[in-house]
């Protein structure tokens, strides 16, 4: 009797393997985001060529006024933007892989309500700027704090959707706090800048506010990254995970923990920004199939990408600033619609 | 010889009150054992136990002969695998990931699969026979073949034992009938195997030993012959089970 041969798997080998889809898509999607840096550098009211911009950043001065705009302006903004996006869409990807969910995002714990709530506080309270970062900084990194806290004491062991509900009812407390700050505040000065900040915007970012968040966007991001392909194990649940070797439980936590820091990092750097959470590890998954390890470095490079275009536009298209929470709405909500008429047949929803 | 399994003495239950008690299971390699028993006996929580997902009310789990309750998760998982029931998950996976997944055991922390894990999770795919279903979604497969893709995943975690929730609850009779062979090859090949069924001819026709599970603890356990009575099984599931022989040897309950 012939021997019948084995039967290759279906498809060019490149897709059975499907190893070389990120070698591929990351470079790309690192060009583009390069791209939209230039772009975002070069415009706005003091136009800037490439030519002038790479002269500047060699050490060339003899332009001062270029290289000003260009080094303490425009750059600082243009990477505040870039690190304010990757750390939204990181942090997105992960919650979303951890809680099972694909309709999860960053604020899902109430992280962005107990950081709005202690950044108006400071206004209020007529803090500088630094202080009213930090303490929006430390309010969201409570209010995640004492939602994990509760979900461990009302079920004894994390689960998740106690832990959600929980957030949901911290993060309407936040939001209880918040409006009976704005309620207090001084209608002439301080409720504008409350107002303002609570749709989020990078208008008058410094290069200290960059040195702040950034640091701890780090801290959260490495975890994610060295241990990406384990934590994708977690989108099985807790007992497959576990039963497959992983510490499941500790995983979570910290997870849970590293984009807990970085969205808290983010938002009280520039405010509440929705959407880019939620919609850029959807767009991120259609390109690279629901695995962690593959997502996040899409998830991540789309995120820092989008923003810096949204906030390029924040401030080119009209006379005033816009806030970029309004931006990424009337761009995320029916970009969102579109993805989800196409999620059932790629990327997520069996 | 070591069993792959063993138990001593073990109760298993929550919250410190035990369902089922005194139990002394033994799997040598190459054996099936079949927990019968209506819902609510406990089939759940024992499994739960012996993988070492809650822990027992008394008494241990030996995995090769090392008490559980001291093996860290990977060293559990690198000799005892789970096959969950195939139920939905919200991200489509590809099948050859899912199978990937089984690394885990045997990578560390911060590894992630690389050409022989891939290499390994193929293999496993292959000796299903479903190899082609490699880029499949996993959503857009039958019941069945979700099944033998996770059975397909506790090869690749490379686990001599294994332990498999209603394999075939739920599935048509061809894809009944695959799984079936699976089950039985893995056994010929040296696994050790502990599922659970709710269908007695087909625990019969698969099984080495039988454990019988009753709401109030264990009716009988032992070979498939002698433990599989009409009697045992009426009490098991409180209604009149009569058992038959057919001219091959099978039995059949009504």
């Amino acid at each position: 009797m012939a021997r019948v041969p084995m039967r290759p798997p279906s498809g060019p080998c490149w897709v059975a393997e499907r190893g070389l889809t990120p070698p591929v898509l990351t470079p790309v999607l690192a060009a583009a985001l390069g791209l939209a840096l230039l772009l975002a550098v070069a415009s706005g009211p003091y136009g800037l060529s490439p030519g002038q911009i790479l002269a500047i950043l060699t050490g060339d001065r003899s332009d001062p006024q270029a290289a000003t705009v260009l080094i303490n302006i425009r750059l600082p903004r243009v990477l505040a933007a870039a690190v304010l996006g990757a750390a939204l869409a990181s942090a997105g990807a992960a919650y979303q892989t951890v809680f099972r969910n694909p309709l999860v995002s960053p604020d899902i714990l109430g992280v962005s309500a107990g950081a709005g709530f202690g950044a108006v506080l400071g206004i209020l309270l007529g803090l500088p700027v630094i202080a009213i970062q930090l303490l929006g900084f430390a309010t969201g990194l409570v209010t995640v704090g004492l939602v994990l806290a509760l979900g461990l004491v009302l079920r004894g062991g994390g689960q998740v959707l106690v832990m959600v509900l929980c957030g949901i009812a911290i993060g309407a407390l936040a939001g209880a706090g918040i409006s009976l700050v704005k309620l207090l505040a001084d209608p002439e000065q301080q409720l504008p800048a409350i107002t303002f900040w609570l749709m989020g915007s990078l208008a008058g970012i410094k290069r200290a506010d960059i040195a702040l968040a950034l640091p701890a966007v780090l801290v959260g991001l490495a975890p994610l990254i060295v241990l990406r392909w384990r934590i994708g194990l977690l989108a099985m649940g807790e007992d497959e995970a576990q039963a497959m070797g992983v510490n499941a439980r500790a995983l979570r936590l910290l997870v849970i923990a590293c984009a807990t820091l970085m969205t808290s990092a983010a938002v009280s750097m520039a405010g509440v920004i929705g959407w880019v959470g939620l919609m850029v590890p959807h767009m991120a998954r259609l390109m690279t199939g629901p695995r962690f390890d593959r997502l996040l470095p899409a998830a991540l490079l789309i995120g820092a990408g989008f923003m810096v275009l949204v906030d390029t536009a924040a401030r080119s298209i009209a006379g005033i600033e816009l806030p970029l929470g309004i931006l990424t709405a009337v761009l995320g909500a029916p970009v969102f619609i579109g993805l989800l008429g196409r999620g059932a047949r790629a990327g997520w929803a069996a | 010889m070591t069993p792959l399994l063993a138990t001593r003495g073990l109760a298993v239950g929550h919250g410190g009150r035990a369902l089922i008690a005194g139990l002394e299971l033994r799997l040598p390699p190459g054996q099936v054992l079949c927990v019968l028993g209506p819902n609510g006996a406990g089939k759940t929580t024992l499994f739960r136990t012996l993988l070492g997902l809650i822990p027992p009310v008394a008494g241990e789990v030996l995995l090769a002969g090392a008490p559980l309750a001291q093996l860290s998760r990977r060293r559990i998982a690198a000799r005892l695998a789970h096959v969950p029931q195939a139920l939905a998950n919200p991200f489509a996976f590809a099948a050859l990931d899912i199978v990937l997944m089984g690394a885990a055991a045997r990578l560390g922390p911060l590894a992630r699969p690389g050409p022989p894990e891939t290499a390994r999770a193929m293999a496993a795919l292959q000796r299903l026979g479903i190899a082609d279903l490699a880029q499949a979604r996993i959503g857009q497969l039958s019941g069945g073949q979700r099944q033998l893709v996770l059975i397909a995943r506790a090869l690749a975690q490379q686990a001599a034992a294994l332990i498999m929730d209603e394999p075939t609850a739920s599935l048509d009779f061809a894809n009944r009938r695959r799984v079936g062979q699976a089950i039985r090859d893995l056994a010929g090949a040296g696994h050790g195997i502990i599922l659970s069924s709710h269908d007695p001819d087909h625990a019969a026709a698969l099984a080495d030993q039988v454990l019988l599970m009753g709401r109030h603890g264990v009716i009988a356990s032992g070979t498939v012959d002698g433990t599989m009575t009409a009697a045992n099984l009426s009490q098991l599931y409180g209604i009149a089970v009569s058992r038959q022989q057919d001219a091959g040897g099978a039995l059949h309950f009504r």
